[in-house]
């Protein structure tokens, strides 16, 4: 197991590179975005002396190298610094002090929370609904379940999300009241009630994220049938199921485990667009409400969440993969 | 007509049979019960109890429509009533106000209100570094006197006939004494609700108080929670859901959706919002009063309400006074699109065709391209080439408003003239938009400010409509009407506010389930 913890240990390395690379580019792309937050949040009253009081109570005046290297230094220790939203502007201004501001941390956690939770709904749905429908269009490849299988899904993953969210909305919520196309959570509910309320946002994402998973199950799959040893097993008189399941999965499971991972990153990563059209309170909400009034450091926490969320994942289907793998597990 | 209140204008006037049309059943027996559920954008993740930073639906309805209580309260038929103040009285001049608080009123955390209340919650609006929008109005007071536990009285610098009226703006909440930072943290306020919970930018839950001094009156449901769905699709298909009883803004859209399903009805009403554009008065060719007549004449007026508004709203006259001010001049000439006057006036400034650049973005008012398009069109017809450049909307309220000499802007309206007109046509002032200085127009707007009699008050405030109407800088072609949505369990009374969108925010006060 030594060249396991190697292996990990560098893909870990390697991953915080990733980051830190990652850091740069969101320090730089949220800096290139026109306008600023002391103009956003005056609107209609943002006159030059009121914008430059805000400017230089904030920091904004600094020039951006000395403004990533604190950021950096801060985010390093945990601290991914104070939201600006929270400021009270009526006492704020002229006062020079920024210590009463809500942290970014403490108003992102309840927000990462709920989107880690519409993301494990998905998860709970759609990994083993594509896994079985994989094996199923494997089994019967070809024939009309397959082929049918592989349209729906395939459709699905060619549409855009809003679309297929209000395609859902319409049909379990409007012309059936099934559903709520409101999934306005909140702390404290009941987890029956919360389930209900994630069940068409998650839905829309199941749509969004099985057919490539479902693919995949079926490519691996079928690309093994060919193998002697699979040849063998059926010369043995084992039912065509038992064949797939017992002989081919496993020998399939590491591309289908990074497929997985990957759309659980995009889960996490892509769910923006979702959470708008349902008003579901996650972190991609919270990230486009941000953009919106330019809460600079909220933005640069919320991207480096993604970031890390989409490295951390990779790295977990790498590591799977290669504890699935006896030839990667002892290389020569 | 001897006696127009702003609700017999707006019943008789533009927006005629908008009420009736509603099909509401009409003054049926208010009665207590259920949980209100309405969905409201306009939040943020920024959105907090202190109502100085208040300027969106969503805390409006929360803090002004719910939990906190004003001085004064403008009534859905459009008068001044006493809210926390129980009746006032003036000086000839204006200039002294008294004020008699309701008695045996306590806040949420079981605090007496009285006098001193008053005097801390005005002066949050003009502490050292305070950004409030209400500053202006608190600012002219030069001392505040407690004459006892629940009397007030207000010097002010310069005589303000509106004093009243401008205590009722949804900034100026009054908070507990000694405790403002406190209630501002936990939302402890006078009102019919009391705060549950606010998550900002997600949603606020209320409870009804167990009694109230309103009992009888108003606050009919036992529950309130306020959705913030800043997605108007979402806002939609949750009242059509029956999610939400209530939504404000409906996408004009998807309005035959919501009249053809036979458990949701449109509201609408046509209040003070306006949209402007400001010709800057001093710069060329704009200084010239034949070039701005030109202009205003060469702009069809009810194309703009058709198309951009989608017929919600109702034609603008270039002054800022609308259906919901008290001394709203209905009866001025309306401008018309007259292309062979617009072409004489061109004749008079000396010019055969006139190049204008106007400057637009939609971050002005949704629509500001589309009604920069339409006026291009049709100032052609003039000899009137208006360049439309689109400005990106981000910085557009910094780098483009107040700077270029043509450009696009907005106003939610203000509840007295005398506001409005303060706020963007006095001379000097910051926001004044088209630069405008007018001797008689200033002349009047200080004789105004100080007048008791309502009488004289409205032929001075017609006067000014008329002079701004006639000669005026900044052309107002629509006043764009507040249109809302909500189930057809909910009841009403006989009037709608038409100060603000959702009877006047206060829906969660006046309305109930029938």
């Amino acid at each position: 197991m030594g060249s396991v913890t190697r292996i990990v240990l560098q893909r870990l390395a390697l991953g915080l590179l990733t980051l830190f690379v990652v850091s740069i580019v969101i320090f730089t792309a949220v800096n290139l975005l026109p306008g600023d937050f002391a103009q956003a949040i005056l609107g209609q009253g943002a006159t030059e002396e009121a914008v430059n009081a805000i400017r230089r109570d904030l920091g904004l005046d600094q020039p951006p190298v000395q403004r990533y290297l604190e950021w950096l230094g801060d985010a390093l220790q945990g601290d991914l610094g104070t939201s600006f939203a929270q400021a009270n502007f009526a006492n704020f201004v002229g006062s020079g002090t920024v210590s009463e501001l809500a942290s970014v941390t403490s108003q992102i956690a309840p927000r990462f929370a709920n989107t880690m939770f519409l993301a494990g709904v998905t998860a709970a749905i759609a990994v083993p609904l594509s896994l079985t429908l994989g094996i199923l269009a494997a089994l019967y490849r070809n024939s009309v379940f397959d082929k049918l299988a592989n349209i729906t899904t395939l459709t699905s993953i060619s549409s855009p999300e809003f679309f297929l969210a209000y395609i859902l909305i319409l049909f379990l919520a409007v012309l059936n009241p099934w559903l709520p196309s409101l999934s306005n959570i909140y702390a404290g509910m009941g987890f029956g009630e919360r389930l209900e309320k994630t069940l068409l946002p998650a839905l829309t994402l199941t749509l969004v994220v099985t057919a490539h998973m479902m693919r995949m199950t079926r490519a691996a799959i079928i690309n093994l049938l060919a193998s002697p040893y699979i040849e063998m097993a059926r010369l043995k008189g084992l039912s065509p199921m038992r064949v797939i399941v017992r002989h081919a999965l496993p020998n399939a499971l590491a591309p289908i485990i990074n497929v997985i991972a990957l759309n659980l990153a995009y889960l996490i990563t892509g769910v923006v667009v979702v959470e708008v059209v349902f008003v579901y309170p996650g972190i991609g909400q919270l990230f486009v409400d941000s953009v919106k009034i330019r809460d600079i450091p909220m933005v640069q926490a919320c991207c480096l969440i993604f970031a890390a969320a989409y490295i951390l994942l990779n790295l977990l289907a790498d590591i799977l993969s290669i504890v699935s793998n006896p030839r990667l597990r002892h290389p020569k | 007509m001897t006696r127009i209140s702003r609700r017999g204008l707006l019943r008789s006037g533009a927006a005629a049979g908008v009420l009736a049309a509603t099909g509401f059943p009409l003054m049926a027996q208010a009665k207590r019960g259920g949980k209100l559920r309405m969905a409201i954008n306009g939040a943020n993740t920024s959105d907090s109890w202190d109502g100085r930073t208040h300027s969106d639906a969503f805390m409006i309805n929360c803090a002004q429509g719910a939990v906190f209580d004003c001085l004064t309260e403008v009534s859905a038929t459009g008068e001044l009533v006493g809210e926390l103040a129980e009746s006032w009285e003036a000086t000839p001049d204006a200039k002294t106000w008294t004020f008699n608080l309701r008695q045996g009123v306590t806040f949420h955390n079981g605090k007496a209100f009285g006098a001193d209340d008053v005097i801390e919650s005005l002066n949050m609006h003009v502490a050292e570094g305070a950004k409030s929008a209400a500053q202006p109005i608190v600012a002219n007071i030069a001392e505040m006197k407690k004459l006892g536990d629940h009397q007030v009285q207000m010097v002010l610098k310069d005589g303000n006939a509106d004093f009243p009226f401008l205590l009722s703006d949804y900034h100026i909440l009054m908070y507990p004494a000694g405790q403002i930072e406190e209630a501002i943290a936990k939302g402890i306020g006078t009102g019919l609700y009391m705060n549950v919970n606010l998550d900002p930018g997600v949603r606020f839950v209320g409870k009804r108080v167990d009694s109230h001094y309103k009992d009888g009156r108003a606050g009919w449901f036992d529950e309130l929670e306020i959705i913030a769905v800043n997605d108007t699709s979402a806002r939609m298909s949750a009242l059509l859901t029956g999610q939400v009883d209530v939504v404000n803004r409906i996408d004009f859209k998807t309005e035959p959706l919501l009249k053809a399903n036979p458990k949701t009805m449109i509201f609408e009403v046509t209040g003070n919002q306006h949209y402007t554009l400001p010709m800057l008065s001093d710069v060329a060719p704009f200084d010239n009063l034949d070039v701005r007549l030109a202009l205003k004449h060469a702009v069809d007026r009810q194309e703009l309400v058709n198309k951009v508004l989608q017929g919600h709203g109702a034609v603008g006259n270039d002054h800022p006074i609308g259906p919901a001010n008290q001394y709203y001049a209905k009866d001025l000439p309306q401008i018309e699109l007259d292309l062979d006057k617009a072409k004489y006036h061109l004749k008079q400034a000396g010019m055969d065709s006139l190049n204008v650049d106007l400057h637009v973005s939609d971050a002005a008012f949704n629509g500001a391209v589309d009604t920069a398009q339409l006026f291009q069109a049709t100032a052609k017809g003039a000899g009137i080439n208006i360049n439309v450049v689109q400005e990106p909307a981000d910085g557009y309220w910094s780098n483009v408003w107040l700077k270029q000499p043509w450009c696009a802007s907005y106003y939610s309206g203000r509840a007295t003239e005398d506001w409005m007109f303060s706020t963007a046509y006095e001379a000097g002032v910051p926001w004044n938009e088209s630069h405008w200085d007018d001797p008689r127009f200033q002349e009047l707007l200080y004789a105004g400010r100080k007048e008791l009699d309502s009488d004289k008050r409205r032929a001075i405030y017609h006067e000014m409509q008329e002079i701004l109407s006639t000669r005026g800088s900044t052309v107002i072609p629509m006043y764009a009407n507040y249109v809302d949505a909500a189930s057809t369990a909910l009841a009403h009374g006989e009037n709608i506010g038409n100060n603000f969108q959702l009877d006047g925010s206060r829906l969660a006060e006046r309305w109930w389930f029938s």
